[in-house]
């Protein structure tokens, strides 16, 4: 049996477990993939191919010996590279990281997936420290978007976009600190979940906001994303954030049906600074979900202001020292958004901790009536690399400030979302599936509704 | 002509032990001058004295 180039995890792990197909072809194929087309989507800094081969080699070994292999068995994936790689150096996408001494260990959530069988094959290019919503990296070049490589893959888990979206690799890790999951989701077509703060372990990644930081999968269908993410579920001493909660599965509840839940669109603020594009993907996904209840989400330009503000002071706190010796080392643009973030008074600082706490009490009472809620994961579809502004309703907007618009006001309190693609021409656009706390398996199971009734799917790369 | 955040600017990059070349200071002002703008906003909202920092989900 050969791999297909869009070939699911789900699919692979079935024919390895099987005997069909060897984990070392699974693996050789993802390895051809990313030799022919990572020259154009530029979406990989590390690719780890000897690593690659003796883990792929070492199921093998063991299916042959008739022992049991994990659900993900001989799935090839990829992570940001702020992801610690033993024998990498974690760049997270900067100048500065590559002086640091090799990782002596992977994160945990790499350990994870090797422990369910995936085969770890490389390192993905990312905005500098995470604080980018473009993909754009001046230090490697830009990820492209598969789909038009003239067009951003989104940030700042940019790599993670374009290598799934151009079907590199089926399943992709990503931090997600204000959209960095959902908007190289929505840019590449592809689904993303950023699960509730806390739930996955952060030990092992360079962090960014330590308030906001989260992370997780992205992947080419529902099924896949899930089996990532139950994968690296559990508690962890190494994550202080980690939760303690234990293992709750959500592939068993995939297929369940979704008639009994009450969804709701997010109004007011998230259908304003829209496209066309976004506001159609969202109409999409509701009429399919047979929902026209439009929920108000009070004070939503708020919560963006309250965790710009706490983004560009943590971001600053924790790379003050950097700034103060390397600052011509950083990209321009990342550096002079620090400076400005280590000047803002505490005081703001300590007010938008504390509306974070008020604004959790308004999506409390709205999830008393709600079970989901619905927004634009984009305001728009991939702009052009490079691009600085874009006109809505006449009026010019730069892009890298809009981007995360809608997508900031729900990370600021933790909630889990699960970022669908709407294969909508020329290019695919997300749509936010958000939860209350702890509920990605609900955020799962409308997902999987919405794939089933051909709504929502990632599309074939049209870029490559 | 110094621009009215120049004084501040100059003042905390020298408490912080911060170096901002002359290049840098208008990106930099243009920066704090939103995250001033957007940290006004959240000033303005009028919570009670009780009300705790972030919230955790530990439930």
């Amino acid at each position: 049996m050969t791999t297909k180039p869009e070939m699911s995890a789900a699919d692979i792990a079935k024919a390895v477990a099987g005997g069909k197909m060897s984990a070392l072809a699974a693996t050789e194929a993802a390895l051809a993939r990313i030799k022919q087309h990572d020259t154009i989507l530029n979406s990989f800094t590390d690719v780890t191919a000897d690593r690659a081969r003796a883990k792929a080699r070492a199921i093998d070994a063991d299916i042959a010996a008739g022992k049991a292999v994990g659900p993900l068995a001989g799935v090839p994936f990829a992570v940001k590279n702020l992801f610690d790689v033993a024998g990498l150096s974690t760049r997270a996408g900067s100048k500065i990281n590559r002086d640091l001494a090799p990782a002596k260990r992977d994160a945990t959530l790499i350990e994870r997936m090797e422990a369910a069988g995936a085969v770890l094959v490389g390192a993905l290019n990312m905005g500098e420290y995470a604080y980018d919503f473009t993909g754009e990296n001046v230090h490697d070049g830009p990820s492209r978007n598969p789909h038009d490589t003239t067009r951003m893959s989104g940030g700042s888990s940019g790599g993670s976009g374009s290598a799934v979206g151009g079907a590199l690799v089926p399943i992709a890790l990503g931090s997600d600190t204000n959209g960095s999951i959902r908007v190289p989701s929505s840019f590449c077509g592809i689904f993303g979940l950023k699960p509730t703060y806390g739930r996955l372990s952060r030990a092992r990644s360079f962090p960014f906001v330590a308030s906001f930081d989260h992370l997780g999968p992205f992947a080419r269908s529902v099924t896949d994303l899930a089996l990532a993410y139950d994968a690296m579920q559990g508690p962890d001493a190494d994550d202080a954030a980690c939760t303690t909660r234990g293992l709750e599965p959500t592939v068993p509840l995939l297929a369940n049906p979704v008639s009994d839940l009450r969804i709701a669109i997010a109004g007011g603020y998230f259908q304003k600074n829209v496209f066309p594009e976004a506001v159609e993907a969202v109409s999409r996904v509701a009429k399919a979900l047979g929902t026209t209840q439009i929920v108000d989400v009070p004070e939503a330009a708020r919560a963006r202001a309250a965790a710009y503000v706490i983004s560009t002071t943590e971001g600053a706190s924790l790379h003050l020292d950097r700034l103060r010796r390397r600052p011509n080392d950083f990209d321009p643009a990342v550096r002079d958004r620090l400076i400005a973030g280590a000047m803002v008074p505490a005081p703001l600082v300590d007010r938008a901790q504390k509306f974070r706490r008020w604004y959790r009490a308004q999506f409390s009472e709205i999830f008393k009536s709600v079970d989901v809620l619905l927004a634009p994961a984009t305001p728009c579809t991939a702009p052009k690399l490079g691009q600085v502004n874009f006109n809505l309703d006449d009026v010019e907007l730069p892009v890298r400030a809009n981007i995360g618009i809608h997508t900031q006001p729900i990370s600021f309190i933790g909630l889990p979302v699960v970022a669908v693609p709407v294969p909508l021409e020329p290019l695919p656009i997300g749509v936010q599936i958000i939860a209350a706390p702890w509920r990605e398996d609900i955020a799962l199971r409308v997902a999987h509704a919405l794939e089933r009734m051909g709504v929502v799917s990632a599309p074939s790369p049209r870029g490559l | 002509m110094a621009e009215p955040l120049d004084d501040y600017i100059d003042a905390v990059s020298k408490a912080l032990a911060l170096q901002i070349e002359e290049a840098w200071r208008p990106a930099v002002r243009a920066n704090l001058e939103v995250s001033l703008r957007l940290g006004r906003l959240v000033d303005e909202f009028a919570l009670p004295d009780e009300t705790e920092p972030a919230p955790i989900f530990t439930v």
